[in-house]
């Protein structure tokens, strides 16, 4: 995990190397300064040596500058390699995604994406940039401080060893039972979070069935548990202070004890042995080393608590796309004919999953206009799903041109079939901006023509600003009807061999869907089109219509055929007659 | 940022402070419950401060007061040290003990007034007219119960305890050095004031970075919001690589405004440390200065003393300083709290209630004490009298005026007719004013002119809840609760039997595919229906309402996920459903509204047309053009 972390420091080895170094030599700085206070202490007020203490002084003033300079450029190391550590991470993350077929979005939530996206990378950067300071600075300084104790005095230095084992088996204790609670408390909030964010999305159905006290009720719960495992993390996590402040004075206590009998052997000269000034020292280093044992501590349950987004970011980026071009692809569609040969499939990786397609054969010629009909769960989309190869058939083939689609170069194959998704989605942009999706590079002229195909033109021309309205994010400020024609624009812009629709007129008015349909016929004769609908009326004049039943193809004829030896097309049309809104 | 943004701000801000001081003494309120622990807090932290200063000066009471008389003993006598270090020992012992306990009754009412603060919240939001829920963002309002609770606990529990006992540090750390030397504790009050003023400065960047930092990072984590959402478009339509660049340059962007931020806080440590270790050198200089002219009477022990102390002195400012952040932050969060349990919650004046009725001997409608299956309005007058009416769904209004906001009108002169059994439907384009008059129905807004009548009886008078709960409702956006599919039909009745459910699911059509999952009705959901089709979802909302059995339905394109094949096998549900109700329905699907007993076309919030299909056909309308598709609907 850690390794495929690493991989993404890339261009901020340097800051990130640099920082522990320089926090080294802030550490050593700052070791040193006690050292030259004791000294001036020692040797100049004790002694009233004035030029001691000016030199002593300027040495202490040019040591705490160069502390500064050390520490302020750790900081501004640090800060550059945590933010573009994080960067990278984004950039790699988010490239992966792109990545991605539609099998692999359909194993993450769009929800989870999102927050591995945005909250686990600021904990992994806050993480990264703990790990670069504070656990080189803790144990360096820990290092020093007791080379240091150990230099000034051994046997006085001994009594840190009889502490810091203390100090540690508390703070594992501390760590043991705070992590646990902790990691209830985050998996509560996330509860929390939902309760609210359905309430908020759901309140018209709160309030219009009375259950405000129910939904109180399920709050008063969540929070409830939300008190009652922080209140014990939080218990666990504080008494570290008072232990700390136990370690320090029980040392500050023994250092005196000891220290005071050590210096009246020595007469308290330093040429003899110990002496106050020492003893002084060696307090600030007994500060020194359990603060930054303590602080040791904290960057561990720091980087225990940002293990759990650590490891929900390297599974995104371990994610494997599962469509990839293989070797030597075909760049050229030649025709827009497409074959099912025999195709199964099914959503699920595992070779038991529920078969969703099977027997699928089919075939239709370049140019034709193919219907296709059925129920809810029948599996349309997943048809039509495999032909741009959104999806990799279990079983069996999908030609296109005559050529198995896994031959081909994805781009080279999408660009050749433009799908109107079911659930469509414009982005935040003018209108102009979401036709051009289809080709960037397409004249204002081009765009207009497919607009007017799609039948929208009309409606974009009424908008404020006609085709340079903007489009709020996820096309909530035009219609559903608005939005699939525009979306059916996108698609014809880039004049592909094969279009299809799925579902995508399905808010539209059954005239303006005729239009379209009559454009499709007379401006674009040579495309395939496979159109899924609900309405029999959108597929009625096709050349072929397909019904689907179950994930199988269990007709194919024209309308006519269909309404004499079909059942299920027959019930089908019946409902819609008795509705009564075909009068065509 | 432009001008406008700016000023957007700066008024904010202002705001903000005005109102810190109220927020402050509303935040004192809650705690206010704490008053015994707090008292004990307080002198806990004091107990804790003092020692910790007692602590610092410890060592030098040793060396002068102990070691070096000591030193001029010729057999040195120790049980005075080891008396005096035994005290300490003591004393450090309250210290920790009171540090221990202050943290710990302090995370009880941290956590404590959290809770309360959140539950209140939550129940005061549950409150709020669903105008509230229309006019403010989703995120900012949950942002209110994670982010800003979130700071107001940290400053409760760590920045309050700190700052008090930092502050408690340095009047006492300040005595002392006003006792040991006048003139010394002088150049130290100039050196901290420069140290205040460093970091006012540098925090004050920091701040207005960390803002660029959070503005950024909105970008960006709004551009994925986007991008993830339309990932199969993406992919549909190869803009991988154009998508990737676009992200890259606000990625960018973001790393540079966190870079920047992250600098500034992270210098702001090294430097306040040193300027610490610089006013040790100018104190031991200016002491060393003083104390060989003699001036102040300073001696080399008190140099030492002041030393020590001055140490002592810095590093709770240094400490303060940093909190004043978090606590300005916290205050924010808490002000936007109180914001929000400030709104206005729905009014209801309404006094006639739904009870359980039944027929007397003399043939009376009466209040009954069980569940007969017949319901009454019961409506209590001014004389003291009650008249019950029997629930039967009878709706009226009379010209009815309505707008979302005082100055535009969406709905003029509505007036209209429901009998009890009644199909109403509703036909036009988006924005004609359709789901407002639902809207209206159950009270979610209520109306600027006019009168609205339910069994005969003004809408005003009754009570919300009991007029909501006559009314049945399934929306396009289903919104389900996270929990089992059982839960979530039963969420119609609580008090509906295993059997009941099962019955409300088969009347929508939706036994059958609740049946072939794996956990049956015990599959958990989530809200968004998790695996389950948006068509799936509308069979349970259904499901949902006829576990309800309300009198009136409302069905605002309740079946617009629905293929028209499912939804002709759902119709026969949805037909057993509508029986003997008044039913208001929407839809876009003339074929759904066909056989409704009045259908009203609407335009711009006037009924242009009504009356039912085969008179609207004649009539050559509107409704004519829209069924022959000679006409769309938006």
């Amino acid at each position: 995990m850690i390794k495929k972390l690493m991989h993404s420091i890339r261009e901020y080895k340097l800051p990130t190397i640099l920082t522990p170094v320089l926090v080294s030599l802030e550490v050593a700085m700052e070791v040193i300064i006690p050292l030259l206070m004791s000294m001036l202490i020692d040797y100049g007020i004790e002694r009233n040596n004035m030029d001691y203490i000016i030199n002593m002084g300027l040495l202490l003033v040019a040591c705490a500058i160069l502390s500064l300079f050390f520490g302020a450029m750790a900081g501004a190391t640090a800060a550059k390699a945590s933010a573009g550590f994080a960067k990278n991470l984004r950039h790699d993350m988010f490239y992966t995604l792109q990545d991605f077929s539609f099998r692999n979005i359909d194993n993450f939530s769009n929800s989870s994406i999102i927050t591995r996206l945005t909250t686990d990378v600021t904990n992994v950067q806050n993480a990264y940039q703990m790990i670069t300071r504070m656990a080189v600075r803790s144990p360096i300084m820990l290092a020093f401080s007791l080379v240091m104790s150990f230099s000034i005095n051994p046997g006085m230095a001994l009594i840190f060893v009889g502490v810091i084992p203390i100090l540690l088996v508390g703070m594992i204790i501390i760590v043991k039972i705070a992590r646990p609670a902790f990691e209830r408390v985050f998996k509560t909030y996330d509860k929390m979070n939902n309760v609210v964010g359905e309430n908020l999305r759901g309140i018209r159905v709160v309030k219009a069935y009375v259950r405000e006290d129910l939904e109180t009720q399920k709050f008063r719960k969540v929070s409830g548990d939300i008190y009652k495992n922080f209140t014990l993390a939080q218990k666990a996590l504080i008494t570290c202070m008072p232990l700390m402040m136990l370690c320090i004075y029980a040392c500050m206590l023994l250092i005196s004890w000891f220290g005071a009998g050590k210096i009246v052997d020595s007469g308290n000269d330093p040429a003899v042995g110990f002496t106050t000034g020492q003893l002084m020292s060696l307090v600030s280093y007994a500060m020194q080393i359990l603060m930054s044992l303590m602080m040791l501590a904290m960057v561990f349950v720091m980087i225990i608590m940002s293990r759990a987004s650590a490891e929900r970011v390297v599974e995104l980026l371990d994610e494997k796309s599962d469509i990839k071009d293989c070797d030597n692809p075909i760049f050229i569609i030649k025709d827009g004919s497409i074959r099912f040969d025999n195709v199964s499939f099914s959503y699920g990786k595992e070779s038991n999953a529920k078969p969703c397609l099977s027997d699928i054969n089919l075939d239709i010629k370049s140019g034709e206009t193919v219907g296709i009909i059925g129920g809810t769960g029948s599996s349309k989309s997943s048809l039509v799903q495999l032909i741009p190869r959104l999806y990799d058939v279990n079983g069996g083939a999908v030609y296109v041109g005559g050529v198995n689609v896994k031959k081909y170069d994805i781009e080279s194959l999408r660009s050749e079939v433009a799908m109107v998704l079911q659930k469509n989605v414009l982005f935040s942009g003018t209108v102009s901006d979401n036709i051009r999706w289809g080709d960037e590079h397409a004249t204002q002229q081009e765009v207009e023509r497919v607009c007017k195909l799609a039948q929208a033109d009309e409606f974009i021309r009424q908008m404020p600003d006609g085709y340079d309205t903007m489009i709020e994010q996820g096309g909530s400020n035009v219609s559903g009807g608005q939005r699939q024609r525009l979306c059916i624009a996108r698609a014809l812009l880039k004049k592909p061999k094969i279009i299809i629709l799925d579902d995508s007129t399905s808010a539209v008015d059954t005239r303006t869907d005729a239009l379209i349909r009559e454009a499709f016929a007379n401006e674009i004769p040579d495309t395939t089109k496979l159109i899924i609908a609900q309405r029999i009326s959108s597929v009625q004049h096709a050349d072929k219509i397909v019904v689907m039943d179950n994930g199988k193809i269990i007709a194919v004829g024209t309308h006519e055929e269909l309404m004499k030896n079909n059942e299920i097309y027959r019930e089908i049309y019946i409902s819609q007659q008795k509705g009564g809104d075909e009068d065509e | 940022m432009n001008k406008q943004q700016r000023a957007a701000r700066a008024a904010a801000a202002s705001r903000g402070k005005k109102v810190s001081g109220k927020t402050i003494k509303r935040l004192m309120e809650y705690v206010r419950k704490y008053k015994a622990s707090f008292v004990v807090v307080v002198v806990c932290i004091i107990l804790s401060a003092v020692t910790g200063v007692i602590g610092s000066m410890f060592l030098q009471v040793v060396i002068d007061d102990y070691i070096t008389p000591l030193l001029k003993q010729a057999v040195p006598d120790f049980s005075e040290l080891f008396r005096a270090i035994l005290i300490m020992a003591g004393i450090y012992l309250i210290g920790v003990v009171a540090t221990l306990l202050y943290n710990r009754i302090m995370i009880i009412i941290s956590e404590g007034t959290i809770k309360r603060l959140r539950d209140e919240m939550f129940e005061h939001m549950q409150s709020l007219p669903i105008k509230y829920f229309d006019t403010h963002a989703f995120g900012d309002t949950m942002s209110r119960f994670s982010n800003d609770t979130d700071t107001l606990r940290q400053m409760i529990s760590q920045s309050i305890p700190q700052v008090m006992s930092s502050l408690i540090t340095i009047v006492a750390v300040l005595a002392a050095m006003i006792m040991t030397s006048w003139a010394l504790t002088l150049l130290t009050l100039a050196f901290v004031v420069l140290m205040i003023f460093v970091t006012g400065r540098i925090g004050g960047k920091s701040g207005s970075y960390f803002a660029k930092q959070q503005e950024d990072l909105g970008i960006v984590n709004g551009y994925i919001d986007e991008m993830v959402n339309g990932q199969k478009v993406v992919k549909v339509f190869c803009h991988e690589e154009k998508s990737k660049q676009e992200f890259d340059a606000l990625n960018e962007k973001l790393c540079k405004s966190a870079t920047a931020a992250h600098t500034f806080a992270n210098i702001l440590m090294p430097i306040m440390g040193n300027l610490g270790n610089l006013l040790y050198v100018v104190i031991a200089i200016a002491g060393g200065a003083f104390a060989l002219s003699g001036f102040g009477g300073l001696t080399l022990g008190g140099i030492a003393a002041f030393l020590q102390l001055s140490r002592s002195f810095t590093n709770p400012i240094t400490q303060v300083s940093q909190q004043i952040n978090m606590v300005v932050m916290a205050l924010a969060g808490a002000d936007r709290i109180f914001e929000l349990m400030d709104e206005q919650p729905e009014e209801d004046h309404g006094y006639v209630t739904l009870v359980n009725a039944q027929y007397n001997k003399s043939g009376e409608l009466c209040e009954a004490e069980m569940n007969t299956g017949i319901w009454a309005w019961k409506h209590p007058h001014e004389d003291g009298s009650v008249t019950y009416t029997r629930l039967q769904g009878k709706v009226e209004f009379f010209d009815v005026d309505f707008g979302y906001d005082e100055k535009k009108t969406v709905l003029h002169n509505v007036t209209l007719e429901a009998k009890p059994g009644q199909k109403l439907a509703f036909v036009g384009s988006t924005g004609a004013g359709k789901t407002t008059i639902t809207n209206l129905i159950n009270r979610f807004y209520d109306i600027a002119d006019g009168k609205i009548r339910y069994d005969d009886i003004n809408i005003n008078k009754i009570k919300k809840s009991d007029l909501r709960r006559s009314l049945g409702m399934v929306l396009q956006d289903t919104n389900l609760f996270t929990g089992t599919i059982r839960e979530n039909i039963r969420y119609g009745n609580l008090n509906a039997t295993d059997e009941e459910v099962y019955a409300a699911a088969r009347l929508a059509n939706a036994d059958t595919f609740i049946n072939q999952l794996p956990h049956g009705y015990d599959t958990v959901i989530s809200g968004d229906g998790g695996s389950l089709s948006q068509g799936q979802c509308q069979l349970i909302a259904i499901a949902r309402a006829a576990v309800a059995d309300p009198p009136v339905m409302i069905l605002d394109e309740a079946t617009s996920s629905i293929d028209t094949r499912t939804e002709s096998i759902v119709q026969s549900g949805m037909d057993a459903l509508m029986s003997g109700r008044t039913v208001f329905v929407i839809a876009h699907r003339l074929s759904t509204v066909r056989n409704s007993d009045v259908i009203m076309v609407l335009e711009q919030g006037r009924i242009i047309e009504r009356g039912n299909h085969e008179q609207l056909i004649a009539e050559r309308g509107k409704y004519y053009s829209l069924y022959t598709g000679a006409f769309e609907l938006d």
